[in-house]
Protein backbone atom coordinates (compact mmCIF):
# COMPACT_ATOMS: atom_id res chain seq x y z
CA UNK A 1 0.00 0.00 0.00
CA UNK A 2 1.57 3.30 -0.95
CA UNK A 3 1.00 6.75 0.47
CA UNK A 4 -1.24 7.94 -2.35
CA UNK A 5 -3.80 5.18 -1.85
CA UNK A 6 -3.82 5.64 1.84
CA UNK A 7 -5.23 9.12 1.81
CA UNK A 8 -8.48 8.00 0.24
CA UNK A 9 -8.68 4.62 1.92
CA UNK A 10 -11.77 4.04 4.02
CA UNK A 11 -11.02 3.66 7.68
CA UNK A 12 -11.77 0.76 9.94
CA UNK A 13 -12.98 1.23 13.45
CA UNK A 14 -10.32 0.36 16.00
CA UNK A 15 -7.31 1.69 14.11
CA UNK A 16 -5.81 5.10 14.22
CA UNK A 17 -4.18 5.21 10.80
CA UNK A 18 -3.11 8.79 10.53
CA UNK A 19 -1.27 9.54 13.75
CA UNK A 20 0.86 6.52 14.51
CA UNK A 21 2.99 8.34 17.06
CA UNK A 22 0.08 9.60 19.13
CA UNK A 23 -1.54 6.24 19.67
CA UNK A 24 -0.09 5.11 23.00
CA UNK A 25 -0.88 8.58 24.27
CA UNK A 26 -4.44 8.34 22.94
CA UNK A 27 -5.09 5.07 24.79
CA UNK A 28 -3.60 6.47 27.98
CA UNK A 29 -5.65 9.67 27.72
CA UNK A 30 -8.76 7.53 27.13
CA UNK A 31 -7.96 5.39 30.15
CA UNK A 32 -7.54 8.47 32.33
CA UNK A 33 -10.82 10.02 31.19
CA UNK A 34 -12.68 6.71 31.54
CA UNK A 35 -11.37 6.26 35.10
CA UNK A 36 -12.52 9.81 35.96
CA UNK A 37 -15.99 9.08 34.54
CA UNK A 38 -16.21 5.73 36.39
CA UNK A 39 -15.17 7.19 39.73
CA UNK A 40 -17.57 10.08 39.06
CA UNK A 41 -20.48 7.64 38.60
CA UNK A 42 -19.69 5.73 41.78
CA UNK A 43 -19.29 8.96 43.77
CA UNK A 44 -22.54 10.41 42.40
CA UNK A 45 -24.40 7.20 43.23
CA UNK A 46 -23.12 6.84 46.78
CA UNK A 47 -22.88 10.38 48.11
CA UNK A 48 -25.19 13.36 48.40
CA UNK A 49 -23.14 15.39 45.95
CA UNK A 50 -26.12 15.65 43.59
CA UNK A 51 -29.67 16.55 44.53
CA UNK A 52 -31.25 13.11 45.10
CA UNK A 53 -33.85 13.16 42.26
CA UNK A 54 -31.08 14.25 39.88
CA UNK A 55 -28.86 11.24 40.58
CA UNK A 56 -30.25 8.98 37.79
CA UNK A 57 -29.87 11.82 35.30
CA UNK A 58 -26.29 12.40 36.43
CA UNK A 59 -25.53 8.68 36.12
CA UNK A 60 -26.97 8.50 32.60
CA UNK A 61 -24.97 11.56 31.53
CA UNK A 62 -21.76 10.08 32.94
CA UNK A 63 -22.49 6.71 31.29
CA UNK A 64 -23.00 8.32 27.88
CA UNK A 65 -19.86 10.39 28.38
CA UNK A 66 -17.87 7.28 29.19
CA UNK A 67 -19.27 5.38 26.19
CA UNK A 68 -18.25 8.35 24.02
CA UNK A 69 -14.75 8.29 25.53
CA UNK A 70 -14.46 4.57 24.73
CA UNK A 71 -15.65 5.08 21.16
CA UNK A 72 -13.26 7.95 20.47
CA UNK A 73 -10.13 6.89 22.33
CA UNK A 74 -10.31 3.07 22.18
CA UNK A 75 -12.26 2.44 18.98
CA UNK A 76 -10.92 5.60 17.29
CA UNK A 77 -14.19 6.64 15.75
CA UNK A 78 -13.57 10.18 14.66
CA UNK A 79 -15.63 12.82 12.96
CA UNK A 80 -13.36 12.82 9.92
CA UNK A 81 -14.70 11.96 6.49
CA UNK A 82 -12.77 8.65 6.48
CA UNK A 83 -14.95 7.10 9.13
CA UNK A 84 -18.31 8.13 7.67
CA UNK A 85 -19.34 4.52 7.04
CA UNK A 86 -18.43 3.42 10.55
CA UNK A 87 -20.29 6.34 12.10
CA UNK A 88 -23.37 5.72 9.93
CA UNK A 89 -23.48 2.07 10.97
CA UNK A 90 -23.07 3.12 14.59
CA UNK A 91 -25.84 5.70 14.27
CA UNK A 92 -28.19 3.03 12.92
CA UNK A 93 -27.25 0.69 15.78
CA UNK A 94 -27.86 3.44 18.34
CA UNK A 95 -31.26 4.17 16.78
CA UNK A 96 -32.34 0.52 17.08
CA UNK A 97 -31.00 0.22 20.64
CA UNK A 98 -32.86 3.41 21.60
CA UNK A 99 -36.13 2.19 20.01
CA UNK A 100 -35.95 -1.22 21.67
CA UNK A 101 -35.17 0.10 25.16
CA UNK A 102 -37.38 3.20 25.36
CA UNK A 103 -40.17 1.47 23.43
CA UNK A 104 -40.24 -1.49 25.82
CA UNK A 105 -40.09 0.66 28.93
CA UNK A 106 -42.80 2.97 27.63
CA UNK A 107 -45.20 0.21 26.53
CA UNK A 108 -44.80 -1.85 29.69
CA UNK A 109 -45.20 1.19 31.95
CA UNK A 110 -48.42 1.97 30.10
CA UNK A 111 -49.66 -1.61 30.47
CA UNK A 112 -48.79 -1.60 34.16
CA UNK A 113 -50.70 1.58 34.85
CA UNK A 114 -53.75 0.24 32.96
CA UNK A 115 -53.78 -3.09 34.81
CA UNK A 116 -56.79 -3.90 36.93
CA UNK A 117 -55.71 -3.58 40.54
CA UNK A 118 -54.82 -7.09 41.66
CA UNK A 119 -56.04 -8.23 45.04
CA UNK A 120 -52.83 -9.71 46.34
CA UNK A 121 -52.51 -10.65 50.01
CA UNK B 1 -12.85 -18.09 -18.67
CA UNK B 2 -11.92 -14.53 -18.02
CA UNK B 3 -11.58 -13.10 -14.60
CA UNK B 4 -12.90 -9.61 -14.13
CA UNK B 5 -10.49 -7.36 -12.37
CA UNK B 6 -11.43 -4.16 -10.65
CA UNK B 7 -9.21 -1.22 -11.35
CA UNK B 8 -7.85 0.11 -8.12
CA UNK B 9 -7.03 3.69 -8.97
CA UNK B 10 -9.84 5.91 -10.18
CA UNK B 11 -9.16 7.96 -13.30
CA UNK B 12 -9.37 11.33 -11.59
CA UNK B 13 -8.20 12.19 -8.12
CA UNK B 14 -11.32 11.84 -6.00
CA UNK B 15 -12.63 14.89 -4.30
CA UNK B 16 -12.90 15.14 -0.56
CA UNK B 17 -16.60 14.39 -0.86
CA UNK B 18 -15.96 10.74 -1.66
CA UNK B 19 -13.44 10.14 1.12
CA UNK B 20 -14.77 7.39 3.34
CA UNK B 21 -17.47 6.61 0.79
CA UNK B 22 -15.43 4.31 -1.43
CA UNK B 23 -13.76 7.10 -3.40
CA UNK B 24 -10.37 5.36 -3.22
CA UNK B 25 -11.67 2.29 -5.07
CA UNK B 26 -12.38 -1.08 -3.47
CA UNK B 27 -11.28 -1.14 0.17
CA UNK B 28 -8.52 -3.44 1.36
CA UNK B 29 -9.39 -6.81 2.86
CA UNK B 30 -8.45 -5.48 6.28
CA UNK B 31 -10.95 -2.62 6.04
CA UNK B 32 -13.68 -4.92 4.71
CA UNK B 33 -13.11 -7.52 7.44
CA UNK B 34 -13.09 -4.96 10.26
CA UNK B 35 -16.16 -3.18 8.86
CA UNK B 36 -18.05 -6.47 8.66
CA UNK B 37 -17.05 -7.25 12.22
CA UNK B 38 -18.18 -3.77 13.27
CA UNK B 39 -21.63 -4.58 11.82
CA UNK B 40 -21.63 -7.83 13.81
CA UNK B 41 -20.76 -5.94 16.99
CA UNK B 42 -23.58 -3.48 16.40
CA UNK B 43 -26.03 -6.37 15.94
CA UNK B 44 -24.71 -7.83 19.18
CA UNK B 45 -25.49 -4.46 20.80
CA UNK B 46 -29.05 -4.74 19.48
CA UNK B 47 -29.31 -8.14 21.19
CA UNK B 48 -27.98 -6.64 24.42
CA UNK B 49 -30.51 -3.81 24.11
CA UNK B 50 -33.32 -6.40 24.33
CA UNK B 51 -31.81 -7.77 27.54
CA UNK B 52 -31.37 -4.24 28.92
CA UNK B 53 -35.02 -3.53 28.07
CA UNK B 54 -36.11 -6.74 29.81
CA UNK B 55 -34.12 -5.78 32.89
CA UNK B 56 -35.46 -2.21 32.93
CA UNK B 57 -39.01 -3.54 32.70
CA UNK B 58 -38.62 -6.28 35.34
CA UNK B 59 -36.43 -4.32 37.74
CA UNK B 60 -39.20 -3.74 40.27
CA UNK B 61 -40.76 -7.22 40.09
CA UNK B 62 -39.01 -8.74 43.08
CA UNK B 63 -41.97 -10.97 44.05
CA UNK B 64 -41.29 -10.31 47.73
CA UNK B 65 -37.68 -11.41 47.29
CA UNK B 66 -34.52 -9.37 47.77
CA UNK B 67 -34.07 -6.18 45.73
CA UNK B 68 -30.85 -4.91 44.21
CA UNK B 69 -29.97 -2.69 47.17
CA UNK B 70 -29.73 -5.72 49.49
CA UNK B 71 -27.78 -7.88 47.03
CA UNK B 72 -25.19 -5.72 45.32
CA UNK B 73 -21.75 -5.06 46.75
CA UNK B 74 -20.62 -1.88 45.02
CA UNK B 75 -17.00 -2.27 46.17
CA UNK B 76 -16.75 -5.51 44.20
CA UNK B 77 -18.48 -3.91 41.23
CA UNK B 78 -15.94 -1.09 41.28
CA UNK B 79 -13.05 -3.59 41.27
CA UNK B 80 -14.71 -5.50 38.41
CA UNK B 81 -15.15 -2.27 36.45
CA UNK B 82 -11.52 -1.32 36.91
CA UNK B 83 -10.36 -4.81 35.85
CA UNK B 84 -12.36 -4.62 32.64
CA UNK B 85 -11.33 -1.03 31.92
CA UNK B 86 -7.64 -1.80 32.41
CA UNK B 87 -7.95 -4.93 30.28
CA UNK B 88 -9.46 -2.78 27.53
CA UNK B 89 -6.42 -0.49 27.86
CA UNK B 90 -3.89 -3.34 27.73
CA UNK B 91 -5.83 -4.84 24.81
CA UNK B 92 -5.46 -1.55 22.93
CA UNK B 93 -1.74 -1.36 23.66
CA UNK B 94 -1.38 -5.01 22.64
CA UNK B 95 -3.14 -4.40 19.33
CA UNK B 96 -0.87 -1.40 18.76
CA UNK B 97 2.25 -3.46 19.50
CA UNK B 98 1.04 -6.11 17.07
CA UNK B 99 0.44 -3.47 14.38
CA UNK B 100 4.01 -2.33 14.83
CA UNK B 101 5.28 -5.92 14.73
CA UNK B 102 6.55 -6.25 18.30
CA UNK B 103 5.50 -9.83 19.08
CA UNK B 104 7.14 -9.95 22.52
CA UNK B 105 5.44 -6.76 23.66
CA UNK B 106 2.15 -8.01 22.21
CA UNK B 107 2.43 -11.23 24.23
CA UNK B 108 3.02 -9.29 27.46
CA UNK B 109 -0.05 -7.11 26.87
CA UNK B 110 -2.13 -10.13 25.83
CA UNK B 111 -1.15 -11.90 29.06
CA UNK B 112 -2.12 -8.81 31.10
CA UNK B 113 -5.45 -8.61 29.26
CA UNK B 114 -6.09 -12.27 29.96
CA UNK B 115 -5.27 -11.96 33.67
CA UNK B 116 -7.50 -8.87 34.09
CA UNK B 117 -10.36 -10.50 32.17
CA UNK B 118 -10.07 -13.64 34.29
CA UNK B 119 -10.08 -11.53 37.47
CA UNK B 120 -13.29 -9.86 36.27
CA UNK B 121 -14.92 -13.23 35.62
CA UNK B 122 -13.75 -14.65 38.95
CA UNK B 123 -15.27 -11.74 40.92
CA UNK B 124 -18.50 -12.00 38.92
CA UNK B 125 -18.62 -15.77 39.45
CA UNK B 126 -18.18 -15.34 43.22
CA UNK B 127 -20.97 -12.72 43.26
CA UNK B 128 -23.31 -15.08 41.40
CA UNK B 129 -22.43 -18.00 43.69
CA UNK B 130 -23.02 -15.85 46.79
CA UNK B 131 -26.42 -14.71 45.48
CA UNK B 132 -27.54 -18.23 44.59
CA UNK B 133 -26.43 -19.43 48.03
CA UNK B 134 -28.56 -16.69 49.65
CA UNK B 135 -31.57 -18.07 47.80
CA UNK B 136 -31.49 -15.20 45.31
CA UNK B 137 -30.97 -17.34 42.21
CA UNK B 138 -32.40 -16.66 38.76
CA UNK B 139 -35.64 -18.51 39.57
CA UNK B 140 -36.44 -16.36 42.64
CA UNK B 141 -38.13 -13.42 40.88
CA UNK B 142 -38.57 -11.68 37.56
CA UNK B 143 -35.99 -9.12 38.64
CA UNK B 144 -33.39 -11.81 39.34
CA UNK B 145 -34.14 -13.69 36.09
CA UNK B 146 -33.52 -10.51 34.14
CA UNK B 147 -30.42 -9.72 36.22
CA UNK B 148 -28.80 -13.10 35.68
CA UNK B 149 -29.68 -13.08 31.97
CA UNK B 150 -28.24 -9.63 31.31
CA UNK B 151 -25.12 -9.83 33.49
CA UNK B 152 -24.64 -13.52 32.67
CA UNK B 153 -24.81 -12.83 28.95
CA UNK B 154 -22.12 -10.18 29.34
CA UNK B 155 -20.02 -12.65 31.35
CA UNK B 156 -20.51 -15.25 28.64
CA UNK B 157 -19.23 -12.77 26.06
CA UNK B 158 -16.17 -12.08 28.22
CA UNK B 159 -15.57 -15.84 28.52
CA UNK B 160 -15.81 -16.24 24.74
CA UNK B 161 -13.42 -13.31 24.33
CA UNK B 162 -10.86 -14.91 26.66
CA UNK B 163 -11.04 -18.24 24.80
CA UNK B 164 -10.60 -16.39 21.50
CA UNK B 165 -7.62 -14.54 22.99
CA UNK B 166 -5.87 -17.82 23.87
CA UNK B 167 -6.52 -19.02 20.33
CA UNK B 168 -5.14 -15.78 18.86
CA UNK B 169 -2.02 -15.86 21.02
CA UNK B 170 -1.41 -19.43 19.84
CA UNK B 171 -1.74 -18.18 16.26
CA UNK B 172 0.70 -15.33 16.85
CA UNK B 173 3.21 -17.77 18.36
CA UNK B 174 2.74 -20.34 15.58
CA UNK B 175 2.37 -18.10 12.55
CA UNK B 176 3.81 -14.74 13.57
CA UNK B 177 2.20 -11.38 12.92
CA UNK B 178 1.05 -11.87 9.34
CA UNK B 179 -1.74 -9.94 7.64
CA UNK B 180 -4.39 -12.60 8.38
CA UNK B 181 -3.47 -12.84 12.07
CA UNK B 182 -3.44 -9.04 12.34
CA UNK B 183 -6.95 -8.90 10.85
CA UNK B 184 -8.20 -11.37 13.46
CA UNK B 185 -6.47 -9.41 16.20
CA UNK B 186 -8.11 -6.19 15.02
CA UNK B 187 -11.56 -7.83 15.09
CA UNK B 188 -10.85 -9.28 18.52
CA UNK B 189 -9.82 -5.92 19.95
CA UNK B 190 -13.01 -4.35 18.56
CA UNK B 191 -15.00 -7.08 20.33
CA UNK B 192 -13.17 -6.54 23.61
CA UNK B 193 -13.60 -2.76 23.58
CA UNK B 194 -17.30 -3.19 22.75
CA UNK B 195 -17.73 -5.48 25.79
CA UNK B 196 -16.35 -2.74 27.98
CA UNK B 197 -18.91 -0.30 26.52
CA UNK B 198 -21.70 -2.77 27.35
CA UNK B 199 -20.31 -3.05 30.87
CA UNK B 200 -20.61 0.74 31.30
CA UNK B 201 -24.34 0.31 30.65
CA UNK B 202 -24.53 -2.66 33.02
CA UNK B 203 -22.84 -1.04 35.99
CA UNK B 204 -24.80 2.18 35.54
CA UNK B 205 -28.28 0.72 35.03
CA UNK B 206 -28.04 -2.47 37.09
CA UNK B 207 -25.66 -1.75 39.94
CA UNK B 208 -25.51 2.02 40.54
CA UNK B 209 -29.20 2.72 39.86
CA UNK B 210 -30.25 -0.57 41.47
CA UNK B 211 -28.34 0.04 44.68
CA UNK B 212 -29.54 3.60 45.12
Amino acid sequence: MNGGDRLYEDRTPGVEEHEPTASYLSYTAGLGLAIVATIGSFVVAQTNLLWAPGVPVGLVVLAFAQMGIHLVFFLHLGSGPDSTNNILALAFGVLIVFLVITGSVWIIANLNSNMMPMSMQ
Amino acid sequence: MTVATIERAPAAVPSDLVRGRGGGGPASKRVVAAYGFWIFILSDMVMFSALFAAYAVLQGNTAGGPAGAELFDLRNVFIETMCLLLSSYTCGLGALSAERRYPARFLVFAALTFVLGTAFLAIEGMEFARMVEMGAGPSRSGFLSAFFTLVGMHGLHVTTGLIALVYLVAQVIAKGLGAAVLRRLLCWSLFWHALDIVWVGVFTLVYLMGAA
